[in-house]
């Protein structure tokens, strides 16, 4: 035999005593501590950190990895904390020359890309308009579902919920009842950044606070609104900032159960103030630290079904590779993609579907198509 | 046993197809744990955590060439009217850049344009060395040929005078897979396996390194990589010559392979793994950020790669094709560090770089000519 561990798929050793209790817990099935996360994100075995994601992502996912046909419509631009949040590039203030805000009409006729496409669901999110009432978006998305009966409406982060609710002096509550009532089906994670106070206030300040965030999530839970919960990583952000924005994230879903996806996201530092700020403008996350972030997401948060791998954010390549990083949801065709894409992002704007399961099975694992509940909606659309 | 019309008298050994096979098996493994495999081997060659990467500039002093090569975007016919060849004063000044940067070496390479004659090589390499002197990394395989078929000398001859004239150490480029029958399908014109196997031998004999390149995702199976793979290796064993593998993938936009599906990362991260396996001889593994994108290149250093190439200041051949990757110096550190490893920046022979040293090159071929 010229080859050496001729046999396989018992996944890699770790190299250090410290990695090596950490994977016998995984192996057991129990949970990691803070500390044991801290030092995941630290080492440099990044083969073992992905075996160990790999191996608690097939227990839950087995071989499949889905991905779901979907379009996203971005309503607005305007953002009252366009200054705000400098991580971001995408809001602008009412009055900028590249202001704009949709009416429902062109909301309706943008959305008319998915009779002829095989769209299963709607992303819906924006700025947060300082005048469009909570009827905007219950009335859109009342006819996004007369439309696209069997598209899914996945719309407005916690932070877009509380904003309309301070605009309609009621509760985030009602917000979310009424949005349910007008066919909201699931909530999208963004806007939680990064929970830790000192992250946020150089990043986001004045943002919807950690708990408020996470609020608004448990309230849409206990409506059965299932919801996603994402990381922005890659900015100020140190380890174990990373890891108590996970904790919290767990805590929650120990009390609802009601996240079905963990979405790390790569920050993007082209044409935002903190990108400036950090001279950042033109690099990227590198392909080591995206995949810790999704793997190191898939070990700590034992309790989320699944994790989404950003495709638009790390590129079609590593995210591929991910699919060995414990990771099982490629995101989807995303149609029309702006936010990221203004802060520099070169990746497409939009992947077909015979792209998508081809990197899937390439990597080894069956591709699953998926609607927004990640119900498997067969090869209808492959046609 | 292929034998070809640029090389007639040339025949290929035979490679053992159990080898083959039980190599290509490896392309079953699970992604991570070929990647471990790999770094096991890596960690064995490199144990103390460097990455080693080189400041240099790239110089393809003609695009005019005879061998339309269909994965190339670079070439022009002769007469066509892009055709260029670089006077001695354009490539004087760009080696005066890439100095001032900090370059330690030019790559050189071209088309094969049968206009030039090796006095214009010679003539060319005695004013780099007497003007701007530099360590000169040019020159690959098939180049050599032509200049020996247009003289028809032979080509250790031709190696000898362009050594004599500052010639320094031999790219690796123009192997793409050295099997014949692929070479049919994608480069007919260009020289076989068993010539370029010849002239690497050449020039190990005549005492320069060389490096050695794979470009794939052409077409060809995965046992037809593992072959070339065992060519290089089997080279290697006789003459030590090799200082590294560079393997990377076709980018066929632009060029007459346009449409070629695009090899992906999984793929191109076993196959990189898998030669850290094959290849227990070369010591270099070198990613190719420049195809691959630097994330993905970063990534490769944990499946068994130990360099991260070259800084080019400019890269004309693969940005042809509208793939563009060029990183300044902080992110290539950056990217390394982050990764784990230590950044070391070397010169052409993988030795460290050091700064005190007074002469334009430390490797051993310049540190003999700064004692002649």
């Amino acid at each position: 035999m010229i080859l050496p561990g001729a046999t396989s798929g018992a996944g890699v050793v770790p190299r250090t005593p410290e990695l090596m209790s950490i994977a016998e817990k995984v192996e057991a099935g129990e949970r990691i501590s803070r500390t044991d996360a801290i030092a995941l994100f630290e080492t440099d075995d990044l083969l073992a950190v992905g075996s160990m994601a790999d191996l608690v992502n097939r227990r839950l996912n087995g071989d499949r990895v889905f991905y779901v046909a979907n379009q996203h419509i971005n309503p607005t631009n305007v953002c009252i904390l366009n200054k705000v949040c400098v991580f971001c590039s995408y809001g602008v203030r009412p009055l900028a020359d590249d202001a704009y805000t949709m009416s429902l009409d062109e909301v309706f006729e943008e959305a008319e890309a998915a009779r002829h496409a095989p769209t299963r669901e709607f992303h819906i999110v924006g700025g947060l308009h300082p005048k469009l009432p909570l009827s905007y978006y219950t009335d859109m998305i009342r006819g996004l579902k007369e439309r696209h009966p069997r598209v899914h409406v996945k719309a407005l982060t916690a932070v877009e919920i509380a904003h309309l609710a301070r605009i309609e002096r009621c509760s985030t509550l009602d917000v979310l009842r009424e949005l349910q009532e007008a066919g909201l089906d699931a909530m999208p994670g963004g806007g939680a950044e990064v929970f830790s106070p000192a992250v946020r206030s150089t990043i986001a300040d004045r943002k919807l606070a950690a708990e408020e965030w996470l609020r608004v999530h448990r309230e849409a839970h206990g409506l059965g609104i299932p919801t996603n919960c994402t990381l922005l990583y890659g900015h100020v952000e140190s380890a174990a900032d990373r890891v108590d924005h996970m904790t919290r994230l767990r805590e929650l879903q120990d009390e609802t159960g009601g996240f079905s996806t963990f979405i790390p996201l790569a920050w993007h530092p082209d044409n935002t103030a903190l990108g400036r700020q950090m001279g950042l403008e033109g690099q990227r996350t590198g392909g080591v630290d995206d995949l810790k972030a999704l793997a190191v997401g898939r070990i700590f948060l034992d309790n989320v079904p699944h994790i989404k791998t950003h495709w638009i954010m790390v590129t079609t390549k590593v995210s591929q590779v991910a699919l060995s990083f414990g990771v099982d949801d490629l995101e989807g065709t995303v149609v029309l993609e702006k936010i990221t894409h203004t802060a520099g992002a070169d990746t497409p704007i939009g992947l077909d579907l015979g792209e998508i399961v081809g990197l899937i099975r390439d990597a080894g694992k069956v591709p699953v198509e998926r609607d927004s509940l990640y119900n498997p909606v067969g090869e209808l659309s492959l046609a | 046993m292929t034998t070809r019309v640029d090389s007639p008298s040339l025949e290929l050994s035979r490679v053992d197809r159990a080898e083959v096979a039980e190599y290509a098996s490896l392309y079953d493994k699970p992604l991570l744990e070929l990647g471990a495999l790999a770094n096991e081997r890596a960690r064995r060659e490199a144990p103390d955590g460097v990455v080693s990467y080189i400041v240099d500039r790239n110089i393809n002093y003609t695009n005019v060439c005879v061998t339309d090569c269909s994965f190339c975007a670079f070439y022009r016919r002769p007469g066509h009217e892009d055709g260029y060849v670089l006077s001695n004063e354009q490539i004087g000044a760009k080696i005066e850049e890439a100095k001032g940067i900090g370059a330690v070496q030019i790559l050189m390479q071209g088309g094969h344009n049968p206009y030039l004659k090796l006095d214009y090589y010679t003539g060319l390499l005695d004013y780099i060395k007497t003007y701007h002197p530099i360590h000169v990394h040019g020159f690959s395989a098939s180049e050599l040929d032509i200049i020996a078929r247009v003289h028809k000398l032979d080509v250790s001859v031709v190696i000898d005078e362009l050594k004599d004239a500052g010639l320094d150490s031999v790219p690796g480029a123009g192997a793409e897979i050295l099997v014949d029958d692929v070479r049919d399908r994608i480069a007919k014109k260009k020289i076989g396996t068993a010539r370029w196997l010849e002239i690497h031998r050449a020039v190990h004999e005549r005492g320069l390194l060389s490096s050695a390149t794979m470009m794939f995702g052409a077409g060809e199976s995965r046992e037809d990589r593992i072959e070339h793979m065992i060519r290089i290796r089997d080279l290697q064993a006789d003459t030590r010559g090799f200082t590294a593998f560079i393997p990377w993938t076709l980018q066929a936009d632009g060029t007459g392979m346009d449409g070629t599906p695009e090899t992906t990362a999984a793929e191109y991260l076993r196959t990189v793994a898998i030669s850290r396996i094959v290849l227990d001889n070369v010591r270099n593994l070198q990613v190719s950020y420049v195809t691959q994108g630097p994330k993905i290149a970063q990534v490769a250093l944990h499946f068994g790669c130990n360099d991260f190439g070259s800084l080019m200041m400019e890269e004309n051949v693969v940005s042809a094709t509208g793939t563009d990757f060029i990183m300044p110096r902080s992110t290539l550190v950056r990217f390394i560090e982050e990764a784990g490893f230590r950044a070391v920046a070397r010169y052409q022979d993988y030795s460290p770089v050091d700064p005190e040293l007074d002469w334009y090159c430390g490797c051993a071929v310049c540190l003999q000519r700064s004692r002649a």
